[in-house]
């Protein structure tokens, strides 16, 4: 370890640290964040652009710009890829960047594992929508319900893409539930009691443990079905004895808590910036801690809600309507404590602070909608139409998308040290709240008057012409709002004001470090004595900025992402229908974790 | 600043707008214009279901309306002006405030779930005493209709009579489909291996247009259905039409003879045959697409998607994978070479099937 005369620099300079090479390698927390955040926004492009082709597709009847088989890949890539490889990643975006610093650790507790569960996400994401290259999209629905999904139906490698991306993105989201877990429960700094976490960090703390006990359940639904279109095997063939809904519990049992997995770190987000903003604590922090907790458990009790058109009967519909009610009173109760937190106040409506304004408002939209679709009779005219459409874009565009947007303006000066524009980051809030609403709203009415979601072609017969025309226009300026935003990250990289450690005078842990911070983030380890580190008179110990002893930092490996490399090749000899790829993916992956836990600790 | 407040300000207020008076005039409900609205029930199943969706929708306005405002109200009211000083008072909760906003949403939802419950155990498709009994079954992309009281079979339109209870019994040979008629009542998933049912009472005579309601491949955009609710003497005289069989060859002349032939012409690959497929009696009895025997009859053809006239009729012979897409070896109707000559006698005799 170098010492210098200025004091103690890291084992590795960072000037060292640059170059491709040296973010392939990387173990640091921080730029994995990044590279989550990066590929998961190009992906969360890709799935908007799918989006405008549909709605492209609606803006008539009788549209003819795409036909019905692509219009199926389009509007199931736009699910799985907005799911699993923008929302998801967006949130492990800040996961990565903000957990450590928010509990004052200089970095995960795996950090080798956090850069794999990088490059199987990045992997996984390449692989399905390598199907496009092949004509062979996905296109039995991102919900992909047996048996339209069985070989007998869908014969072609549509389904086989779908079904192996999927197996691929679940082990990348497993691998980084364990590791926020371990981080968040073991890595805390002194006197970062769990109560005392940032709201963030406990919603990522849910989030984590909902991923890692929800994951397993659609990676069984997901082998039964692999199990059936490769090897023959009869799980969802009815003639043998399968059995249809076994896909469907299996499925939702995963996807509603996966609802949850998409809006928690989100609301954590919404909580961090609404104090922030407003000069005030938040209100009711254990309130919003527990509703959280709650949220995330009771998420697992509802799942039927999905199934109420497939004729459970009675007894089952209304417990699962009850359950699916009872989710609606902690989610009230956090909007209550946001509002409430901004009560008394003094709020300042910076960018990332609109954001949060939005999700709120929006949020409430979706919310309501949710209601009435709790209640089975008004869902069975509700579900599998644009209804539910507008339902859960209200959710995920309205509320994780706003919430992540917010974090975006909120984190940006910290993660490069500038902050953004806020004109046009204000352009962009007000284009995004005029798209939503135009594009979304009228989905509730053409829903309720009779239109089917997923399909590419209606009837001028049908009245709705006019409204699905209106949100064309609205999902457009959605989309439009976007180049807006696009272009405020060009513009304040060469001209943005330089950010300090805290330009929005934030009270957490993140915020007592220079922006972006160092590789090991504390000089010395901090010693928390308050909820509000920075707003409190000795919330914290000073943080010197040249760290007073030396610190091990990590050096890079390419372990991680040559067994993911490994994981790659196991699918893609799958989709391939060769033996001699899947065996020498299987070797490599082993070869290399083998590798890879025999690697020295110090390089 | 300033400018974005009044924004939020003003975008709230838009939002509340748009979503009262559109949905307030369509609860008034306007017939005609939407003919599968769910706002504009014809049975008594689907009355329940819209009178429900509209307390809720009701409590739900009230809601949003009085959580936007308060946020609105907390945005306006408390924003930074220029030369305050000092902190806000740092308030870190209020035990009773918590209790009240936890129990409010519990009481309202209490006033929606006992009407909920109560619809739920009164629409749970048990069939009425007394009760036309349909089989319905899904086929990718068609509906199958069998009526077994009186040994008729037909497909996508629906025939039956105003104010008797009717039993959907539902099941489907391939995927998943949901059968759905909004003006009727909510959908129904059709999943093979089971029998899933709906019950109704149609309470005014009309046509009443539905489409499957669940994502059942390529072309599930074109699996749609009709359903007439016939007055008693005409559902009579439709059942009557539906039990005649239609007249034997020999007895068919000029180009309806020829397009009989046509029909039951063997051809080269065999399962471009008619009769492999479809079933005329007493020509043609193949069980594979719908049953034609009374397909003059019938309105529409091809899922529903297009009107049984001579026009629609050629171009769907033509070339069926055009009309509607999705290649289902051995259950789709396939590109067949027909003759221009062909195909207007195959329009003569189908026309003339009723």
């Amino acid at each position: 370890m170098a010492t210098s005369a200025a004091g103690h620099e890291p084992a590795v300079a960072s000037a060292k640290r640059s170059g491709v090479w040296s973010w392939i390698t990387t173990t640091d927390h921080k730029r994995i964040g990044i590279l989550y955040g990066v590929t998961a926004f190009t992906f969360f492009l890709m799935g908007g652009v799918e989006a405008l082709i549909i709605r492209a597709q609606l803006a008539r009847p009788n549209g003819t710009l795409v036909d019905a088989e692509t219009y199926n890949q389009l509007f199931t890539m736009h699910g799985t890829t907005m799911v699993f490889l923008a929302i998801m990643p967006l949130s492990a975006a800040f996961f990565n960047y903000m957990i450590p610093l928010q509990i004052g650790a200089r970095d995960v507790a795996f950090p080798r594992l956090n850069a794999f569960s990088y490059w199987v996400f990045l992997f996984g994401g390449l692989f399905l929508s390598a199907s496009f290259l092949f004509g062979a999209a996905p296109n039995g629905g991102w919900f992909g319900y047996a048996n339209l999904t069985s070989k007998a139906y869908s014969p072609g490698l549509n389904i086989d893409f779908w079904v192996l991306g999927l197996q691929v993105l679940g082990i990348a989201s497993i691998a980084a539930g364990i590791n926020f877990i371990v981080t968040i429960v073991n890595l805390r700094a002194p006197g970062m009691t769990l109560m005392r976490m940032p709201v963030f960090t406990w919603m990522s703390l849910v989030t984590q443990f909902i991923v890692v006990t929800a994951f397993p359940v659609i990676t069984v639904a997901l082998i039964f079905l692999l199990f059936d279109r490769f090897f023959g095997t009869n799980f969802y063939n009815v003639a043998a004895g399968g059995d249809l809904l076994l896909w469907q519990h299996l499925f939702w049992l995963f996807g509603h808590p996966e609802v949850y997995i998409l809006i928690l770190p989100t609301m954590g987000i919404v909580s961090e910036v609404l104090p922030t903003f407003s000069r005030k604590p938040l209100f009711g922090y254990a309130v919003v801690v527990y509703s959280g907790v709650l949220i995330g458990v009771m998420g697992w009790g509802v799942w039927s809600h999905h199934m109420f058109a497939t004729g459970l009967g009675p007894v089952a519909d209304s417990v699962f309507s009850a359950t699916t009610m009872l989710i609606a009173i902690p989610t009230g109760v956090k909007i209550f404590n946001w509002i409430a937190t901004m009560w008394g106040g003094r709020i300042e409506l910076k960018t990332p602070m609109l954001f949060a304004i939005g999700f709120i408002a929006m949020f409430i939209l979706g919310g309501l909608s949710g209601v009435m679709h709790s209640s089975p009779p008004s869902d069975l005219q509700q579900t599998d139409t644009y209804f539910v459409v507008a339902h859960i874009h209200y959710v995920l565009v309205g509320g994780a998308i706003m919430g992540i947007l917010s974090g975006i303006y909120y984190w940006w000066p910290k993660m490069f040290g500038k902050v953004l524009h806020e004109g046009m980051g204000k352009a962009h809030w007000l284009f995004m709240v005029v798209g939503i609403n135009l594009s979304f709203f009228p989905m509730h009415l053409i829903g309720l008057l009779g239109m089917p979601r997923r399909i590419y072609t209606y009837d001028t017969q049908l009245g709705l012409d006019t409204m699905n025309l209106v949100s064309t226009v609205g999902a457009f300026i959605l989309g439009g709002s976007f180049l807006i935003f696009l272009y405020n990250v060009w513009w304040t990289r060469k001209n943005g004001l330089r950010a300090g450690n805290d330009p929005w005078g934030g009270a957490t842990l993140e915020w007592a470090v220079s922006s972006p911070p160092p590789e090991y983030n504390f000089s010395v380890i901090p010693q928390v004595n308050s909820r509000l580190p920075l707003w409190t008179a000795n919330g914290l110990n000073e943080i010197p900025e040249v760290p007073p002893e030396p610190i091990h930092v990590p050096g890079g490996t390419y372990w991680p992402i040559l067994t993911a490399a490994g994981i790659l090749a196991l699918a893609v000899g799958a989709i391939m229908h060769s033996l001699w790829i899947v065996l020498g993916g299987v070797g490599f992956t082993v070869f290399s974790i083998y590798r890879w836990a025999f690697e020295p600790f110090e390089v | 600043m300033d400018s974005s407040r009044k924004k939020t300000h003003r975008d709230s207020s838009f939002v509340v707008a748009s979503l009262i008076v559109p949905a307030a005039t369509l609860l008034s409900g306007c017939a005609g214009q939407y003919p599968q609205s769910t706002l504009d029930p014809a049975s008594g199943f689907g009355t329940q279901l819209s009178d429900l969706f509209s307390t809720i929708f009701w409590w739900a306005v009230v809601v949003f309306v009085v959580v936007e405002a308060l946020l609105v109200y907390a945005v306006i009211r408390y924003r930074a002006r220029p030369g305050q000083e000092g902190k806000p008072k740092p308030v870190h909760g209020h035990t009773a405030l918590e209790i009240a906003w936890t129990l409010a949403p519990a009481v309202i939802l209490l006033f929606i779930a006992v009407p909920t419950i109560s619809t739920i155990f009164r629409v749970d498709g048990t069939p009425e005493s007394g009760a036309l009994e349909v089989e319905v079954v899904g086929h990718q992309w068609w509906w199958e209709f069998k009526y077994p009281e009186y040994g008729v079979v037909t497909a996508n339109e629906l025939h039956v009579p105003v104010g008797r209870p009717l039993a959907l019994a539902m099941t489907s040979v391939d995927v998943i489909h949901s059968f759905w008629v909004p003006r009727l009542g909510g959908k129904r998933d059709v999943i093979q291996g089971r029998t899933t049912r709906l019950a109704l009472t149609p309470d005014s005579v009309g046509m009443y247009m539905g489409q499957c309601a669940e994502f059942c491949g390529e072309s599930h955009a074109n699996m749609r259905t009709r359903v007439f609710v016939d007055t008693e003497e005409d559902f009579e005289a439709w059942v009557a039409q539906q039990l005649t069989p239609a007249p034997p060859l020999d007895s068919l002349d000029g180009l309806v003879r020829q397009g009989a032939e046509a029909f039951t012409k063997i051809r080269d690959p065999a399962n471009h045959s008619c009769l492999i497929c479809h079933k005329v009696e007493p020509l043609a009895f193949g069980a594979i697409g719908p049953n034609l025997t009374h397909v003059g009859g019938r309105t529409t053809i091809a899922g529903g998607t297009i009107p049984n006239t001579p026009e629609g009729l050629r171009s769907w012979l033509r070339n069926p994978p055009g009309e509607k897409p999705g290649d289902l070896p051995g259950r789709s109707m396939p590109k067949i070479d027909l003759t221009d000559e062909e195909i207007e006698a195959l329009v003569a005799f189908l026309q003339s099937l009723n």
